[in-house]
This record gives structure tokens, sequence and C-alpha cells, in this order.
């Protein structure tokens, strides 16, 4: 690397101190912003946790130990909204990822109309939480909605999607679905749009069929992201916050009259505002960041396992 | 000093993903990947699904409260569009809602814009101690859910008395982990280190480069960030729902309050209502600029 004439020293000084401080100088904000608003309150989340504190004196702090925690081990409507959780994150996620796949293997087709089939499925991505679950709350609706106007149709009978536990977690976990499944094809069908085209070619001549191709190249090739994907939607499952808070309409707050479809975050929340009872709460908020480190301990061990095979 | 101001056309690094049709068209592979008419008929599927549920949206939001709530519901556009737009502007603040969301997507979307990009640049080719671990670092932030921050957030916002103000929903948002991450996959693409060698060869400063060699190179990438994080931070729900009243609420509280229903006299078809006008902004920055938004987001997932 060139430098430039040494003039003065102090202008060659000054230059090394640029070369030397300015990275630094740039990435600051981001960590002045995630020390601030990210780091430094998931501590003192975890401070709090150890606490009884009530929403409305913040400042006086009775110390709890680990009270907070046993108390939510003991809590039947902890375990309720740690299954709701994991259950609608499993429908929300699995159909969402495999119809991802296959959206994005049609939209890797040599297509007319190419452009329009792309923005058609981000449609969705562009709609809040808010506004679809506010239509589909409509679309769902067990007397004049449209979903049980056509599935009568085909003799289905009168579905409750609202205080049944299983029809409400798919309802809101068809929310997600649809929101997410065209952004997820899209990523899929970048990366499938990275793979080289002669390997296809030579496994035609090979004589492998449309389906042999599909899962022995395109999907080993694009494993690394769909790997991302599911990291990904893994961490918005975890948080699901809105749908079922607006599916609820007036008691969504508490996931349903029986809380069928309370996730964490809808616990976190009911406990931290409703109730007043931020220790309890910011304890939730613990809990859910240990079960996302065990997730990524998991999602690691795999990864390392799958790199082994492949090596040995 | 021209070589500073008239950088290397950026198209020529374009998203990162070259136009694959002409270059399937270019190899001539015969029909093996042209789409027969079961591929379109699922597609034609797969779009009338994800549009549907926005055509019906438009369809309630014309008619009638009772004509909404009766079955068979309605297929086609009536004539109550304007009396429900009315009601859902007069009841439920949604132009100010409009007008704050707005502010507020339009502040962070350039503030997450302007950091982005000089942390990307700084971490794609700017060398320094660390720089590996500090991204590693960047990118697992993105694993931490905001339900870990509120609760103090929360109590620093209401002792500043800054509750039910825009500032305290654009303050943690000033700069995202994923757009610094999204401007380093582009700029150590696009970005020749000759460059920035022969500006500095030329004794330009380091801002100085930022200025006039990044800056015209990152433009066709700040621009596709900039209408990705406008469109996360327009939808953002949980932290604004937590902190803003009905007073002075973005787009997603008002909808909050709409759809909880109890306060106003609000029927179904003026919910559908708020919900269209809540959402018609991003549909129609979707229909002019849906090609943008398509390439960015999957120009950012190639090398992830």
């Amino acid at each position: 690397m060139a430098t430039p004439a040494p003039s003065t020293s102090w202008r060659s000084r000054l230059y090394r101190f640029d070369l030397k401080a300015s990275p630094y100088a740039y990435i600051a904000p981001f960590f002045l912003c995630f020390a601030a608003f990210g780091l430094i309150p998931l501590v003192w989340t975890g401070w709090l946790s150890l606490h009884q504190v009530d929403l409305l004196t913040p400042d006086v702090q009775e110390w709890r130990g680990l009270g907070n925690y046993t108390r939510l081990w003991d809590s039947e409507q902890f375990w309720t909204a740690l299954r709701n959780t994991f259950t609608i994150g499993v429908i929300s996620t699995v159909p969402q990822l495999l119809m991802a796949l296959g959206l994005a293997h049609l939209l890797n087709y040599r297509l007319r109309a190419r452009g329009f089939f792309r923005v058609a499925v981000l449609a969705p991505y562009a709609t809040s939480i808010a506004a679809a679950t506010l239509v589909f709350v409509q679309l769902y609706n067990p007397d004049y909605g449209m979903i049980n106007w056509a599935l009568s149709a085909v003799g289905v009978e009168r579905t409750d999607w609202f205080s049944d536990t299983w029809p409400s977690q798919i309802a809101i976990s068809s929310i997600v679905t649809w929101r997410w499944t065209g952004y997820n094809a899209l990523i899929y069908l970048a990366a499938m749009q990275a793979v080289p085209k002669d390997l296809y070619e030579a496994a035609s001549l090979d004589g492998a069929s449309r389906w042999q191709q599909f899962t022995r190249i395109t999907i080993p090739s694009i494993r690394p992201t769909i790997l991302f994907t599911i990291i990904v939607s893994t961490i918005g499952a975890t948080q699901l916050f809105g749908e079922p808070m607006l599916f609820g309409g007036g008691v969504g707050v508490s996931g349903g009259s029986a809380h069928q479809f309370q996730t964490l975050s809808l616990y976190l929340y009911e406990l931290g505002w409703p109730s007043r009872q931020l220790g309890r709460a910011s304890a939730v908020a613990w809990t859910m960041l240990l079960i996302l480190l065990l997730i990524g301990a998991i999602n690691l061990l795999i990864a390392r396992r799958n790199r082994a095979k492949l090596e040995g | 000093m021209s070589t500073l101001t008239t950088p290397r056309p950026a198209e020529a690094a374009g998203l990162g993903t070259p136009t694959p049709a002409r270059r399937r068209f270019r190899a001539g592979a015969g029909d093996h990947d042209k789409a027969g008419p079961i591929t379109y008929l699922l597609l034609g599927l797969a779009a009338v699904i994800s549009l549907f549920p926005l055509y019906w949206t438009f369809v309630a939001a014309s008619h009638t409260g009772e004509r909404v709530a009766l079955s068979p519901p309605p297929l086609l556009p009536g004539g109550e569009l304007w009396t429900n737009i009315s009601t859902v502007w007069n009841q439920a603040a949604m132009g100010q809602a409009l007008l704050n969301s707005t502010i507020v997507a339009g502040l962070v979307a350039l503030s997450t814009v302007m950091f982005s990009t000089l942390a990307g640049f700084a971490f794609a080719k700017l060398p320094f101690r660390g720089r590996n671990i500090l991204l590693t670092l960047v990118v697992a932030t993105m694993t931490i859910p905001p339900q870990l921050s509120v609760i103090p957030l929360y109590q620093i916002i209401t002792d500043l008395k800054w509750g039910n103000q825009l500032q305290s929903v654009i303050l943690p948002s000033l700069v995202a982990a994923f757009g610094v991450f999204f401007m380093r996959q582009y700029l150590a693409e696009a970005l020749p280190v000759e460059l920035i060698e022969a500006a500095r060869v030329d004794g330009a400063h380091s801002l100085r480069i930022v200025w006039h060699v990044v800056f015209p190179i990152a433009r066709p990438a700040m621009a596709v960030l900039g209408m990705l994080v406008f469109v996360q931070s327009w939808n953002d729900f949980f932290w604004p729902f937590v902190v803003l009243t009905q007073q002075n609420p973005t787009v997603q509280v008002a909808l909050s309050a709409i759809g909880g229903g109890s306060a106003y006299d609000i029927n179904q078809a003026v919910i559908m209502t708020g919900a269209l006008v809540g959402t018609l902004p991003l549909l129609l920055i979707f229909a002019v600029l849906g090609k943008h938004i398509v390439g960015g987001i999957t120009a950012g997932a190639v090398k992830s």
C-alpha cells in the first residue's frame, strides 16, 4: 500500500490515525445502539427478574432471588404458553418453509409473467401483522366468514376457529404462513439460481428425473440457505406476539378465554402490563433467552454433525 | 481527482445477481426447464392465495357493516368505500397515524441506511483488528428478540416522560444488524479495493473516500435497503404497541385499537377499511417498486 509524500510529520501521523481509527468510528454507531437498546436492557431485565417490581413504581424493587422462576415453574399458564409457542411455531414454520421450497422450484422454471408471479407472492410481506390479522379474523369468523362458507360448500361442518385449541392455533399459523411463504420462496429462488446449470444438464444426461434432480442437486446445493431460513423462522416463531394478540380481539392479551393460543410473548405482556408485575415478566423474558440459546446450541450440534458426515 | 468523482459504474456489479433468464436462454439447454401447464396452474393458485385476502379487504371495505356480516360474504365491491373511510378517519386518528408512521419509517430507514453503509464499508473493505469477530457479533445480535429489552426500555421512556412520543419508537431502531450485514455483502463484491487505494494515494482522508467512492457505488443497494427497512419499520408492532397510545399512534397501533373494537362504534366493514388504509401506502410502493424489492431480497440472500 502506497503512502502519500510525508510533507510534514503531523500530516502523516494524522493519515495513519485516520487509517487506524476510522473503521472503528464507522462501526461504532451500530455497537453503541446495540449496547444502549439491546445489551444493557437485556442484562437489566435479568436483574429485574430476581425482584418484585410494580409497573407503576419501577424504582421500588424487592429482592426475590429465584422466586419468580420457581413461580413460573409451578404455573400452569406458563407451561400452556410454552406449549402453545412450540406447537404454533411448528405448524407455522414447517409447512411454510416446505411450501416456500416448492414455490421457489416452480418460480425457477422458464416462465412467462415471471415478474408478476414474484411480486404477487411477495405482496403479503407488505401487509402488516395488524392488517393481515384483522383481515383473517373476518375470514375465519365462524358465522359469516369466507372460510367456513367455503368449507360448508364441500360438506365440512361449522368450525369454531377461535375457542377450540387446534383450530385457533391453525388459524393463527395460517396468518404467519401467508405473510412469510413468498418471502422465503424468493430467498430460496436466489440460492437456486446460483446452482451451476451444468450440474442439471449432466444429471439429465445420466437419466435423472426432475424429482431426483430436485432432491439430489437442488436441496444439497442450497442447504446453507435452508439452515439460515430455519434459524430466522425459529427466532420469529419464539417471539410471536401481534398475531395471537389481535386474533383474540377483546380477550387477545390472555390468548383466548382458556389461554388456548397464548404465546410466551403474550404471557410476558400480560404479566408486565395488565397485571403490572414487571419482575415476573422479566423472568419470562429470560426464560425465552435460555430457550433460544438451547435451540442455537442444538442447531450448532446438528450443523457440526452434518459437516462431520460430509467430510467423513 | 477525476478518479474520485467518476467511479466505475455501479451497475457493473448489479445487485449481485445476473438476470438468470437471459443466462438460461443463452445456454439454450433445450426444454428441460421450461414451465409446463401444471407449473402455471400451481403458480396461479399461489398468486390467488397471496392476493385474494387483499382483494377481499377492499371488497369488505366498500360495503356496509351489515352486508359484510351476512353469509354468503360479498365477492364484488360495493359503494360504501368513502363513507367507511371517513368513519375510520374520524374515529381512529387514522390521519395522525399515517403521518406518524411515515415520519417514523422514513427517519428509521434514512438513519439505518447511513449507519449500515458506513459499518458495511468498514467490515467489507477496511482492515482492522477484531474485524471477523465483530462481524460475527453483529450477525449474532439478530437472534436476540426485542422482548428481552422492552421492560427496562419502558422504564427509561417513562422516566424521561417520553411515553407516547415518536422518538421513543425511532431511537431504538436507528441502525439494524440486518442492514450492516446486507451492505457488507454488497460492498464486498461491488467495491474494488483499487479505487480506495487510488483515492488514498491522492491524499483523500477516509470520510472523503466514503462520500466520493463508497456512496456512489453503494447507491443501488442503499435504495433497496431503504425500502426494506421502511416496510419493516412501517409494519413494526410489538414495541410501538407497548409504548404508544391512541393519542399519538402509528398505523399499527391504531389498527390494534380498531381490532380491539370496544372503545369505538366500529363495525366489520370499518375494521376492513382501517386495514385497507393502513396497508395501501405500502401496496402502492410495492406496485411501483416491487421488482427492485424482489431483487434486493434475492441479492441479500445468496451469500448468507
